[in-house]
């Protein structure tokens, strides 16, 4: 299974971003074999508007099964990421990657 | 390090002078960031000195390379904003009309146009008259403001609170329930709404509220000159206590806002009597609800 | 003659005037009262009147036809505002964060974007005794404003003869759908309170009428509440203090429950008459 975690950093040490469209970077880790990949998102700071569409399409091209952020993504976002299949559990801003993938194995995060 | 934002639906509220007064009792453990820029005015109480400033660049305009245009007019017609006109085979932007879409860029058989980012404003680092530090902006006319300045505006406050050791982000949002808002509330801990017993206050509430229960904020709620509308404040009140949100407390229609104001003070700094306990209760129950 | 009601920011007045000024002005002479914050539309719940028709307003946005598109993504580059995607083997159009500026349409190699109508708000018109009120509403989560203004004062224009009082109720501040607001109008009356903060907006919005070259004069609302320096800003800008409404208690209780008020108090009545007069020598 592979999951998405907005994050602050771009490694799995790195605290979960809250923010889906502007996170800096997505880190997906491969629950299979530990392996991880790295979106770096820092652009969508130059974006006015559609952040959130933006950085889905990117996430698009990396067949997740699961996102792990912390508020949710807006409107326009939600629509592309539902096309996705991706389940999307929020309430992990802040926490560790390690904890908030703990906290998703426990059935601890709210589903969107 | 936590982050707390106040925001109203319309305007005259009292939103500014209730964040200028949770600032001030936040002074020692915040930064303050205003991401109301469209009517900023918390700088008329905290008086900050200006520390950093940097320009804003955000939305693009077309401009027309008067040397390179051999005067097709493509660029006229396919404009859907008539931004673009032409006297004599000179083709010229107007930039209040230009909406950046760059349709007019790809057009041009000689690549006349080019798209340039606008200089949409200037954004700053200041040092409040507490001493709190203040992230603050300003932008230029007919210029909106956006997700990314507010998204910019936060950023560079929360990294000064890491940096500082502050525990707290005091964010006076923006107006309204589009994309600035939207970027306001996003990584938020804390809503505060701050509204009025009128019948657009309970309108805006139950906007704003959805809003912040879509994106699973816990939110408070503070009704201002309550005394005017009995009726509609009891409405409100009951409107949070059906939907979770924390009811904060109510301010009589108070001559104090403006009073202070013209001192260039926050509430709580112009006088002592209930209204500014009332305020101060009213942050000593957000920040235990935020830190619990 | 087209009268914007404006102010730098929401909540002074600027609602509260143009529902009075219109309906007493209408028992006059012909009277067309315009919502045209039509994000936040509240003339409506000073004026009940009786509905009269009702239109669903459309913007153009592009609409994807998978059969003919060839996935080639040239949509994606050629939209400016991310309102375009591609995922995987699918054309996303994302409509709020569309500009209908057609770049993507008309440039698509197979024709695979043709723009389609989106209702976007509803523009309703009502009368109350002799005023006629028009008032535009977004829908919820629509966010762009500027298309429903301009489709609005369209309908006025074509609707109502161009010499009868038009009052405009403005969208608040000095962004895009102010200046849409104002750009075609005869005169600007910038409604602002005699506070710190209220010159702080006021001259935000000076500086907007100033650069659209507008002739305007300002209102001073909650007269009384403040100190002087608003007044004295407008002496020395040289700029006409049209009239001085009375700070009271009344008139935000009668606010708060949605009354019109300007026959219940005199005070406001007054300034009323002198706006009348002010506007009838334009």
């Amino acid at each position: 299974m592979k999951i998405a975690f907005t994050s602050k950093g771009n490694d799995l040490d790195a605290q979960v971003d809250a923010r889906f469209g502007r996170c800096p970077f997505i880190v997906i880790l491969n629950t299979d074999d530990k392996s991880f990949e790295v979106i770096d998102n820092q652009s969508s700071a130059d974006e006015a508007h559609g952040a959130g569409p933006k950085t889905a399409q990117k996430l698009s091209e990396y067949d997740c099964n699961v996102l792990i952020t912390g508020n949710g993504p807006g409107g326009n976002a939600a629509t592309l990421l539902e096309k996705l299949n991706i389940d999307i559990y929020i309430g992990a801003g802040d926490m560790l990657i390690d904890d908030a993938l703990n906290a998703f194995n426990s059935n601890s995060l709210k589903k969107f | 390090m936590k982050e707390i934002v106040v925001i109203s639906g319309k305007g005259g509220t009292g939103k500014t002078s209730i964040t200028a007064s949770f600032a001030y009792l936040a002074r020692s453990v915040a930064v303050i960031a205003d991401c109301d820029v469209d009517a900023a005015d918390l700088h008329l109480i905290l008086k900050p000195t200006i520390k950093r400033k940097e320009n804003f660049y955000s939305s693009f305009e077309a401009k027309i390379d008067p040397v390179a245009c051999i005067g097709c007019g493509k660029c006229e017609r396919v404009c859907r904003f008539d931004a673009i006109s032409s006297e004599n085979r000179i083709f010229t932007v107007n930039p209040l009309n230009c909406e950046g879409c760059g349709y007019c860029e790809k057009v041009c058989p000689v690549d006349a146009i080019k798209m340039t980012q606008k200089l949409d404003g200037e954004w700053y680092i200041s040092e409040s008259r507490y001493v709190t530090p203040l992230v603050h902006a300003k932008l230029g006319i007919g210029t909106e403001n956006s997700g990314k300045l507010v998204a910019l505006v936060k950023n560079v406050a929360k990294q000064l609170a890491q940096k500082s050791n502050k525990d707290i982000v005091l964010v006076d949002g923006s107006p309204g329930i589009g994309c600035p808002v939207i970027s306001s509330l996003s990584g938020a801990h804390f809503v505060v709404f701050v509204t009025e017993p009128s019948v657009s206050g309970i309108h805006d509430l139950k906007r704003v509220y959805e809003l912040a229960a879509k994106f699973n904020i816990s939110a408070g709620l503070i009704i201002n000159k309550s005394d005017l509308n009995h009726e509609k404040t009891n409405d409100l009140i009951s409107f949070a206590e059906q939907n979770n949100i924390l009811f904060l407390g109510q301010i009589p229609y108070n001559e104090n806002f403006t009073q202070a104001m013209i001192k260039g003070l926050s509430i709580v700094e112009f006088s002592d009597d209930e209204i500014s306990k009332t305020i101060r209760q009213m942050w000593t129950k957000i920040v235990n609800f935020v830190e619990n | 003659m087209k009268i914007a009601i404006a102010s730098g920011k929401g909540g002074t007045g600027k609602t509260t005037i143009s529902t009075n000024l219109a309906h007493y002005l209408s028992q006059k002479e012909q009277t067309v009262l315009v919502d045209l914050d039509v994000e936040e539309p509240n003339s409506a719940l000073f004026i009940k009147g009786k509905l009269d028709k009702v239109y669903i307003k459309t913007r153009k946005v592009p609409f994807w036809e998978q059969q003919t598109c060839v996935l080639c993504g040239d949509c994606v580059s050629n939209c400016n505002f991310n309102a375009v995607t591609k995922l995987r083997n699918e054309i996303i159009i994302s409509p709020q964060l569309c500009h209908s500026c057609y770049a993507c349409s008309e440039l698509c190699s197979s024709n695979s974007l043709p723009m389609i109508g989106l209702p976007m708000g509803v523009l309703q018109t009502f009368k109350l005794d002799n005023l006629f009120f028009i008032e535009s509403k977004l829908d919820i989560g629509e966010e762009m404003a500027v298309p429903l203004i301009a489709q609005t004062k369209e309908f006025v224009n074509q609707n109502y003869e161009n010499n009868i009082f038009q009052i405009y109720d403005s969208p608040p501040g000095t962004a895009c759908p102010v200046i849409e607001t104002l750009k075609d109008v005869d005169f600007v009356l910038l409604v602002t309170e005699p506070t710190p903060f209220g010159l702080n907006d006021l001259k935000l919005a000076v500086e907007t009428v100033r650069e659209l070259k507008k002739d305007f004069a300002v209102i001073i609302n909650r007269d009384g509440v403040g100190d002087n320096e608003v007044e004295k800003y407008c002496n020395d800008e040289n700029i006409e203090i049209a009239a001085k409404f009375p700070n009271s208690r009344k008139v935000a209780q009668l606010y708060s429950s949605g009354e019109l008020l300007y026959n219940k108090v005199p005070e406001f009545y007054e300034q009323i008459l002198v706006l009348e007069k002010k506007l009838k020598s334009i």
